[in-house]
């Protein structure tokens, strides 16, 4: 194990530049430990953003050597083998300053693709009564656990091309409270998320699932978007 | 009808469309190889497909898919690939629909017509 990392660390804006940084590896570091020694010891300008540290919050995805991550569950032995990182800011969303960049398109997508839950019952109802087994819930609890990281965001291709582009996330949210039998929006949501920026604009090109940190699979809840598209279009209700 | 009605029913046709393409080009692929065995002219083709109703409806239908399957995916590859205004891609998409349809449709009658003289 070499002694030092050679550290290459997006600085400024859009047309900003990378800016190398020498730091003690250790035996056992995160890229998010990295960032943090960067900041706290040699450039205290440095901007980024973290919070929980431990894979629940969502909020440290930056791009380490090409690939987008959630740093501070990404070890530095599995990502730097040469001693080297490259750590920039997530590509498909404006920089704001560093390795900081803007998530409203992200978070307003998830608000255009319906993802608020719109519930049947008041506080006075009984609690729902829904079976573990129940298809449509291990289908909702397949796609559950996302953090909001936009790691998938940022790896989608179609996002790229297309700005409008719902993306992976929202539509994974989407695809959750369409199989949430207490969820009461229906057909409304499903308008919501069709179309060429909705599930429709999907190429099934993987990106998503393939980088996704929690290993969940927006590809396949975009297909059951596009499977209840299709329903909806030959019932004629869409 | 919504703007995200028209465009899954556009999405539909080109995924059913697909599926009329993924036989007739395995049919026509598969015909051409069996065909070629016995040598490929201009003549042994329009004794082959000349004046055979088969062979016209099949290609009828082949041209049929193509042109609304294609032409929708003309329209995404714009509308990603280039800052066209969306109706500007639905136009030009909508343009070469009828390119495909008559230049195709004009090929198998004329095919067909030539074996009937």
């Amino acid at each position: 194990m070499e002694d030092m990392l050679a550290v290459s660390i997006w600085r400024g804006g859009e047309d900003g530049e990378f800016v190398s940084y020498d730091v003690p590896r250790l035996e056992n570091q995160t890229v998010l430990d990295v960032v943090t020694y960067v900041q706290r010891k040699l450039d205290p300008g440095l901007s980024y953003r973290f919070a929980c540290r431990v894979g629940m919050c969502g909020s440290c995805a930056m791009t380490v050597n090409g690939r987008a991550r959630w740093t501070c569950r990404t070890h530095v032995s599995r990502v730097a083998d040469d001693g080297r990182l490259e750590i920039a800011p997530l590509r498909n969303l404006p920089v704001v300053k560093d390795l900081s960049v803007d998530m409203v398109d992200f978070f307003d997508k998830w608000a255009k693709a319906g993802g608020a839950f719109s519930p049947t019952k008041s506080r006075a109802d009984d609690f729902a009564a829904i079976p573990p087994g129940d298809a449509k819930r291990r289908q909702a609890n397949a796609g559950i656990e996302c953090i909001g990281c936009a790691v998938c965001y940022t790896s989608c291709d179609v996002v790229t091309w297309k700005p409008g582009y719902l993306g992976p996330a929202a539509l994974n949210r989407a695809w959750t409270l369409v199989n949430d039998t207490r969820d009461g929006l229906g057909r409304a949501r499903l308008r919501l998320v069709a179309g060429d920026d909705g599930c429709l604009g999907c190429h099934s090109q993987q990106g998503c699932q393939e980088h996704c940190p929690k290993s969940l699979s927006p590809t396949a809840a975009i297909a059951g978007l596009k499977r209840a598209v299709v329903v909806a279009v030959l019932k004629g209700k869409l | 009808m919504s703007v995200e009605g028209i465009q899954s029913r556009v999405w539909l046709a080109q995924r059913l469309s697909a599926m009329v393409l993924a036989v007739a080009v395995t049919v026509h692929l598969g015909g051409m190889i069996l065909a070629v065995q016995g040598g490929l002219t201009a003549a042994e083709i329009i004794q082959r497909v000349g004046g055979n109703g088969v062979a016209a409806s099949f290609y009828g239908i082949f041209v049929l898919a193509a042109a609304v399957h294609a032409p929708i995916g003309l329209r995404t590859v714009l509308l990603e690939m280039t800052a066209l205004n969306p109706r500007v891609a639905d136009g030009v998409a909508g343009v070469f629909a009828v390119a495909v349809l008559v230049l195709g449709l004009r090929a198998v009658l004329g095919f067909y017509q030539l074996g009937a003289v």
